[in-house]
């Protein structure tokens, strides 16, 4: 399983990548294996303020529905739209294309504390 | 003392009495034969049958009295409880009901009531989990939902509810969660209910309100005040006056303010009146029981719901959607399951699990045999027939206050009272509804004839003869207003226009039959879900007039048999749960639990103890415990559970503690959702109590219970009862089901009421089915099975269930050990067979094995559920020895084709498992390249070369459908 260095992880298995000071968040590649082929994204609202730790989202296989837990406190900037016509995106590409929202107004306090990708490998055994 | 013991002596003295040892009925219903019972109790290396149900059942929650009913102390034969059922449905009085009220008579066809409602083919199966051999009833359910969106004019509809009551109840709380206004608001969310709807109908919801916190406000439409807090409203047309107007401007009026707009209606009147949806409606709901469907005084029947495609993620219930199989075949199945309880749990909006499936088909049937034209022309007639009316009984100097109607019109009586017309009525064995003191109401429907009408005219006082009569109807017009007609632009598809010769038809209804997997082809071994003998002597009474022909608010004293028969089987209820009071009037496991919750949270806000709202539920329930909890408006609290799902007492103890100021119950599966008999049930009960708790027990295991173990002794306060599971009612493929309630002394009060019917329970929680006892016509079924067995077969059945269930974890623990034992080494009345290693062994999911069990002629046991890969079997008492073995050889022999993957000797991905289910058309075309015979495919076991059933399509493909939602006939292509 693949988890770029890059980014940085929270335990309930979501990815952020920073560009700047917007935080481009998604599932993992582990998070998408579990869930099985996605059938729906129940997209965040554009605008609407998020808390680290919060239901973000709700992503749906053909056997469950999972809250996504937004990585860091801030407002929805954008939502990839192209999630609505595939969902399968997360499933292929959960780092690139399955992108699920871009947040602003994050806190460098807060980006500290996620997982490295390395903390998050330990923290699956892998 | 030793129970044993004096089981063995009690056996004895059967014996003497009939020579059987149990009724001869029970001999019957219990399918291991006296031999094959004494094998497998050896097999299991125990002595005696008594040997091995005292090292299943704790001594701890032991009876100490065998079950005695006090209504059938002698087990009756078929013949005999026959008699006396006929002697009792004699009691009852078929009059014709002129009453309405959502429930209309009609006419079943009989092509439809043989060879659907009283045919085992459609009546025995399960839910259609398991798509590929389900696709028959599949098939008439998205008729169904085809038939209830074309009426409707909505573009969704899921394939039923459980009547209408519930169905307007689930759209205030879909309207609710929908809305995005109410709950950022401080004041209470508030739905407003047209004060002319049915009020059994209104009474539903309020009593659903309550539970939520939502404030309900009944008053005429026009005033309507749509306030911050008001999330959506309820009307309906016709309304129960029979009133039909335009209701637009109130539409315009809830949307202007952001509220959803629910609309109850009926689907004949559809048939030529504006559908809900073209008028800007949200959802529609209503019952589709005059398509064809009996009274059954007051059920069961399909409810519909409808809504808009914005809302398809939020609508409650189940929903077939069209996909393709491995072939690109199209192919149904249930879609979008993840809006379901069983997966939401606590988030869900709705606990409803069930649908009516048996009377949805039914009613889709009904509209097949009829087609558009004819459905239109019973629609009119009835129409004509209620225009007739209406024009001739103001010849008796009386008015008629409903200016539009479509088949129910109010008259005033001026100053004639509504009673005396109502008592002439009944003498001539006619029913007419008293609206008010000066005020009945008349609804006609496609049963009546001149006859009735001339005899309900004459009692107004209004002679006419036949002939004029008949003149009368033919030169009415119909007088629907014009900016409310609708032409026939309805179920214009192929299958509602092809079938309208009775051989036509019969094969259509043959065919689709054929594609079922049912009781009469071979076990269906679903855990928790008791797949028992649904004994045709059980099923007979059921399409009695004496118990089909009956309104549910016909007089009492017109139901004399029926309430004989309601408190014989109370009393046995009672008498095998060990508890006081009972409600029949649940019409599912899920509303049994709603009833038990709302029970529980009255008797606290009686002793002034509303605080208490905390609901402890162990992690291994089943999903519908926390959903249920969530829509009586408490908090769950999950409290841990060892790895093999029992409860962990400390946990519970340190859980109880922290809430004992708002602890309100406990809800507990027993035996375990693991299907073991736990021994610390009496201790959790205990430590409940001590926190001021009240214990709800989910009755989905009673199978394991009858006449050994009584849930009120062990200290449980509730327990539902799955009449569909252990006492025989068959599943109808997915419904009917009955969930009556039982309850010690201290709640009984609090039990469901009605408001149309006295049923007694004065501090009653409000009604929260439609009818009074729900569905009434189905109750003869336990009955029957509880006359013929008598405590001492019901005892005897679920120690063989016993012994089954673990005959079957023995002979399969070297290829799939059991999940989890007793600490006895033994299961209680199902197995849950470990499959979890396959996956990385061959690289086999459950689902593969699940699929190729169809090749074997097998329904799959329940799949990955309560524990991620794993089966659970429940074999039930009325599986024959041989059926068994033939099942745990099917087992065995995929486990060795499992084997042979792992072994390198079949391919891992193209192999028997990876492609099953194989239908009749891969295992004979032309090219087969596939590593294995064809033979191996399709006749893997010597018995599929006595008797094969053919999977109609190959293994669904879920997540297509589920991306591409296609719910309507339209989608699938002809086959």
């Amino acid at each position: 399983m693949d988890f770029p260095e890059d980014y940085k992880y929270t335990k309930d298995h979501e990815w952020v990548q920073m560009s700047g000071d917007v935080a481009t968040v998604g599932i993992t590649e582990f998070a998408q294996s579990e869930l099985g082929d996605l059938v729906f994204v129940d997209l965040p609202k554009v605008g609407a303020s998020v808390k680290q730790h919060g239901t973000m989202c709700v992503v749906e296989s053909t056997k469950a529905a999972s809250d996504v837990y937004s990585p860091l406190t801030g407002t929805v900037a954008s939502v990839n739209d192209a999630l609505t016509a595939d969902p399968g995106l997360i499933n292929r590409t959960p780092y690139t294309e399955g992108w699920i929202a871009k947040i602003s107004g994050v806190s460098v306090a807060e980006i500290a504390g996620l997982m490295s990708a390395a903390e998050y490998k330990a923290l699956l055994g892998k | 003392m030793n129970v044993a013991e004096k089981r063995d002596v009690e056996v004895t003295a059967m014996s003497a009495r009939t020579g059987f040892g149990v009724s001869r009925f029970a001999e019957r219903h219990i399918g291991p034969r006296e031999q094959d019972i004494k094998a497998m109790v050896s097999y299991l290396g125990k002595h005696s049958l008594a040997e091995l149900i005292d090292a299943v059942v704790p001594v701890a929650v032991r009876s100490s009295k065998p079950l005695q009913l006090s209504a059938f102390p002698v087990a009756l034969s078929e013949h005999e409880a026959l008699l006396r059922l006929q002697a009792m449905a004699a009691k009852n009085i078929v009059a014709r009901s002129f009453i309405g009220m959502g429930y209309y008579d009609c006419i079943t066809p009989p092509v439809i009531l043989r060879n659907i409602l009283e045919n085992p083919g459609w009546y025995t199966q399960y839910t259609p989990y398991q798509a590929e051999i389900a696709q028959g009833r599949l098939e008439a359910l998205l008729n169904f939902q085809t038939l209830v969106m074309d009426l409707t004019g909505l573009p969704i509809a899921n394939s039923s509810l459980l009547d209408e009551g519930t169905a307007a109840a689930e759209a205030m709380a879909m309207s609710l969660s929908a809305s995005s206004k109410a709950t950022t608001d401080k004041a209470a969310p508030e739905f407003l209910i047209s004060d002319t709807l049915h009020p059994q109908t209104i009474a539903v919801v309020q009593t659903r309100a309550e539970a939520l916190g939502v404030s309900v406000k009944v008053l005429p439409v026009a005033q309507f005040a749509f306030g911050s807090n008001t999330f959506g409203c309820l009307v309906q047309y016709p309304d129960t006056t029979g009133a039909v107007s335009n209701i637009t401007p109130v539409i315009e009026k809830a949307h202007a303010a952001a509220a959803l707009v629910t609309v109850a209606t009926d689907l004949l009147a559809l048939c030529m009146v504006k559908a809900p949806g073209a008028l800007g409606a949200d959802i529609v709901v209503g019952s589709a029981q005059r398509f064809g469907v009996p009274f059954g005084y007051g059920g069961p029947h399909a409810a519909f719901f409808a809504t808009k495609d914005e809302y398809k993620r939020s609508m409650p219930g189940r929903l077939v959607g069209v996909s393709k199989d491995a072939t690109g075949k199209p192919a149904l199945r249930l879609a979008l399951q993840t809006r379901e309880q069983h997966i939401r749990r606590e988030r869900a909006t709705s606990n409803i699990c069930t649908a009516q499936v048996l009377l949805a088909v039914m009613a889709s049937m009904y509209a097949v045999y009829h087609g558009p034209k004819g459905l239109r022309a019973i629609a009119e007639r009835t129409h004509k027939m209620a225009g007739a009316f209406a024009r001739l009984v103001t010849k008796a100097g009386v008015k008629v206050v409903t200016p539009a109607f479509f088949d129910t019109v109010t008259v005033d009586l001026g100053a004639k009272k509504a009673s005396n017309i109502a008592a002439d009525a009944e003498q001539a064995t006619l029913l007419v509804r008293e609206l008010s003191d000066s005020q009945v109401s008349i609804s006609f429907d496609e049963a009546k004839g001149i006859d009735d009408l001339v005899a309900l005219l004459k009692v107004f006082g209004v002679e006419i003869s036949a002939p004029e009569a008949e003149r009368a109807v033919a030169e009415t017009s119909v007088s629907i207003p014009s900016d409310m007609a609708r032409g026939v632009d309805y179920l214009q598809q192929r299958v509602f226009n092809s079938y309208h010769s009775e051989t036509e038809f019969l094969r259509y209804v043959r065919r689709l039959e054929s594609r079922d997997l049912s009781l009469g082809f071979s076990m269906i071994p679903l855990g928790s879900c008791t797949m028992k003998l649904n004994a045709t002597s059980e099923m007979v009474p059921v399409t009695w007039s004496q118990f089909g022909g009956i309104h549910p608010f016909a007089p009492k004293s017109h139901s004399c048999g029926y309430q004989e028969m309601f408190k014989e089987l109370e009393s046995a209820l009672c008498e095998i749960t060990g508890f006081d009071g009972c409600s029949l009037q649940p019409n599912a496991g899920s509303q049994g639990e709603y009833a038990g919750l709302v029970v529980i949270k009255a008797y606290h806000e009686s002793r002034g103890e509303s605080r208490r709202r905390i609901c402890l539920i162990p992690k291994s329930a089943h999903g519908t415990n926390p959903a249920s909890a969530a829509m009586v408006g408490m908090e769950v609290v999950v409290v841990a559970c060892d790895q093999y799902g029992n409860v962990d007492l400390e946990d519970l103890e340190n859980k109880a503690t922290e809430y004992r100021d708002t602890l309100a119950a406990l809800m507990v599966t027993y035996p375990s959702t693991h299907g073991v008999f736990e021994e610390g049930i009496r201790k959790a009960c205990e430590i409940v109590h001590r926190n001021g708790g009240q214990v709800y027990m989910d009755g989905a295991n009673l199978n394991a219970l009858v006449g050994l173990v009584r849930p009120a002794e062990f200290g449980a306060d509730v327990c539902h009862i799955n009449l569909h599971k252990t006492f025989c009612i068959p599943h109808g493929g997915g419904g009917p089901g009955m969930g009556p309630i039982c309850c010690g002394k201290h709640l009984a009060p609090f039990l469901p009421n009605h408001p149309v019917i006295d049923i007694g329970h004065s501090k009653g929680v409000g009604p929260i089915s439609a009818a009074p006892w729900g569905s009434a016509s189905i109750l003869p079924i336990s009955w029957m099975y509880m006359a013929m067995m008598g405590g001492d077969g019901l005892t005897r059945a679920t120690e063989v269930a016993i012994v089954s269930a673990n005959y079957v974890s023995k002979r399969l623990e070297q290829d799939y050990p059991t999940y989890y034992r007793g600490s006895n080494g033994l299961v209680a009345h199902e197995c849950i067979l470990n499959l979890q290693g396959l996956k990385a062994e061959a690289g086999i999911e459950v689902e593969d094995v699940a699929k190729r069990l169809m090749d074997y002629g097998f329904h799959a046991p329940t799949v990955s559920w309560p524990v991620a890969g794993t089966l659970m079997v429940e074999p039930t008492e009325s599986e024959s020895k041989d059926e068994l073995d033939r099942f745990c050889d099917a087992m065995a022999m995929i486990r060795q084709e499992v084997r042979e993957i792992a072994s390198g000797k079949i391919d891992p991905s193209n192999n028997p498992l990876k492609n099953a289910p194989h239908t009749a058309a891969v295992v004979t075309a032309d090219a087969w390249d596939r590593p294995y015979s064809r033979q191996q495919a399709a006749f893997p076991a010597p018995w599929t070369r006595e008797s094969k059933f053919w999977p109609a399509v190959g293994r669904i493909d879920g997540v297509y459908g589920d991306r591409n939602l296609f719910c309507s006939c339209e989608g699938l292509v002809e086959r």
